[in-house]
């Protein structure tokens, strides 16, 4: 009796979650398709959000840029001075950030802040009804309030991650050369040396790949928040689908990351 | 008359866990015609209306619009009934982070090409006609709750839509306002002819606005008569309502008088 119990559970949980996951996808299609098609866009729409997703982030990522990097500089010349090879530090630097921190840690960074914000936005136009208007006045949701956080989280986020490595590369220069005393010339030497394309493309194509990560899960979480299992009512259902979005965004961030790194290595 | 109705709602039913709301609605809508909905609060009006707008699917039924299968339609073509449709939701639904103005331009800006000084015009226009000027730089946070269903009507009405549904619009609103508010409709109805579905509780007023009064009870559309017949239908739950929402004044005059 428990056991039919526990069995008719899980298996309304299985298929509560496969319809969620369905429902992502089509909703990704859906606003894959409506960005290319036409009628026209405004371009306003596109900006506004680059601002807001975008130019509004920049504070957060070169302050967490900046640490990021003079934490690597300390933790480098520390480690490096060991081997005796302080010479390599600018290198060092400059590849975890390019290649691993830079990406993950300013999409974590905007998942935090602008992620957030989408979901929550969209949710509460869900829960007011101000989507079901839109509807009715035949203007697509997905093309009209999608399309341009899309666009503007996937051109924002490699822009973002490149402020976020230059600025960790000055702080690791700046703690490491001018607070630790490496070698200047060699820690950009180094640099110079070592970092291959191969590595900015790796960089480039996660950064991107999280963007649309971010985007993707936040404004679907928001835009079915009154599919939600646990009740997607009000301003709570609101708090809790964004916290839910934020989290299996980062931790999708992090699985992907992975997987990103094993195929282009 | 033009004898096909422009909107037909056969049989439907739909509920919500045990709660069963609507238990087989009927009701034509005929083009150039004014149907008001009446019924207590809370039995399914809003409902019937989002059905026809393709919001809500139905659990058994169908709904057909211009004669064509609402849940059977491509999302394209659901699109371009809906261009046709205006919409004042219950709660104004409004976009609450962009100003009155914003608002009421948005179907203009997204639907059309016209450029942002026509856009302008017509907008003015509107919001006059509901009596708006000087809001239009207000968010839908700064407005009374009246205001909200004011701005929610110009919306509506602002591309001229061929149907019009009206969720309660003068809910709200004092008397001298929701006479006005009549007065713009059958302005605008006879200049533009468009077919209006209305949900009201305004109920003697609203009769004079009607050319068919439906009663929807016990989550079944009772009947739907042009309002002379329906003040005088045999049917017992119209009767009941005619003298519950209408009998109170001649009693209250008796008691005066
Ligand atoms: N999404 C929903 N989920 C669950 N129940 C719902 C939902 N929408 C409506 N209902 C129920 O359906 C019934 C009818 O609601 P509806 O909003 O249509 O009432 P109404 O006739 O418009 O009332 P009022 O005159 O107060 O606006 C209510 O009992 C409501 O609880
Ligand atoms: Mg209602």
């Amino acid at each position: 009796m428990i056991l039919l119990k526990f069995l008719e559970k899980s298996g309304e949980l299985g298929l509560y979650y496969i319809n969620q996951a369905g429902r992502m996808v089509i909703f990704l299609l859906h606003v894959i398709i409506s960005t290319f098609k036409l009628p026209y866009y405004k371009v306003s729409n596109i900006t506004k959000q680059i601002y807001i997703i975008g130019s509004l982030s920049i504070f957060v990522i070169v302050f967490t840029g900046a640490f990021t990097g003079m934490v690597l500089g300390l933790q480098g010349y520390n480690t490096l001075k060991k081997f005796g090879s302080e010479g390599l530090l600018g290198s060092a630097v400059a590849l975890s950030l390019i290649r691993e921190l830079g990406p993950v840690l300013a999409a974590l960074m905007v998942t935090g802040r602008a992620g957030s914000a989408i979901c929550a936005e969209i949710g509460i136009m869900r829960n007011s009804e101000q989507i079901d208007a839109l509807e009715c006045m035949a203007i697509d949701p997905h093309k009209y309030i999608m399309a341009p956080k899309f666009i503007a989280t996937i051109v924002s986020m490699p822009l973002l991650t490149a402020i976020f490595n230059v600025v960790g590369i000055f702080g690791g220069y700046l703690v490491g050369v001018k607070l630790l005393g490496a070698s200047e010339g060699s820690y950009f030497t180094s640099m110079y040396k070592d970092v291959e394309f191969q590595d900015v493309y790796m960089g480039f194509v996660k950064s991107l790949c999280f963007g649309l990560l971010i985007v993707w899960i936040c404004a679907a979480k928001g835009f079915y928040v009154h599919y939600e299992r646990t009740g997607g009512f009000g301003a709570e259902g609101v708090s809790r689908v964004t916290t839910y979005a934020v989290v299996l965004t980062s931790v999708s961030i992090l699985v992907f990351d992975y997987f990103i790194t094993s195929l282009l290595l | 008359m033009n004898t096909e109705p422009i909107i037909q709602l056969i049989d439907i039913k739909k509920g919500f866990g045990p709660q069963q709301v609507l238990k087989g609605i009927n009701l034509s809508i005929y083009e150039g015609k004014t149907t008001v909905i009446v019924g207590e609060s809370g039995k399914g009006k809003s409902l019937i209306i989002k059905h026809i707008l393709g919001l809500i699917k139905p659990d058994s039924g169908k709904v057909f619009v211009f004669g064509k299968d609402l849940n059977k339609m491509s999302g394209k073509e659901l699109k371009e009934i809906r261009s046709y449709f205006g919409v004042l939701f219950q709660n104004a639904a409004l976009f609450d982070s962009m100003t009155v103005f914003d608002n009421v331009a948005l179907p203009l800006r997204e639907r059309t090409r016209a450029s942002e000084g026509d856009i302008a015009g017509m907008v003015n226009e509107k919001l006059k006609l509901m009596d708006l000027e000087g809001s239009n730089e207000k968010f839908p946070a700064q407005l009374s709750g009246g205001m909200r269903k004011r701005v929610g009507l110009a919306r509506a009405l602002v591309l001229n839509p061929r149907i019009v549904f009206f969720d309660e619009p003068t809910t709200g609103l004092d008397v001298a306002k929701s006479n006005e508010i009549y007065r713009v409709f059958f302005r605008t109805q006879t200049k533009l002819g468009y077919t209006a579905v209305i949900v009201s509780h305004d109920v003697p007023k609203i009769f004079k606005l009607a050319d068919y009064v439906a009663l929807l009870h016990d989550g079944i559309i009772q009947d739907c008569l042009p309002p002379e017949d329906f003040q005088t239908s045999d049917n017992p739950f119209i009767r009941e309502f005619v003298e519950k929402t209408m009998g109170l004044i001649y009693e209250s005059e008796e008691v005066e008088g």
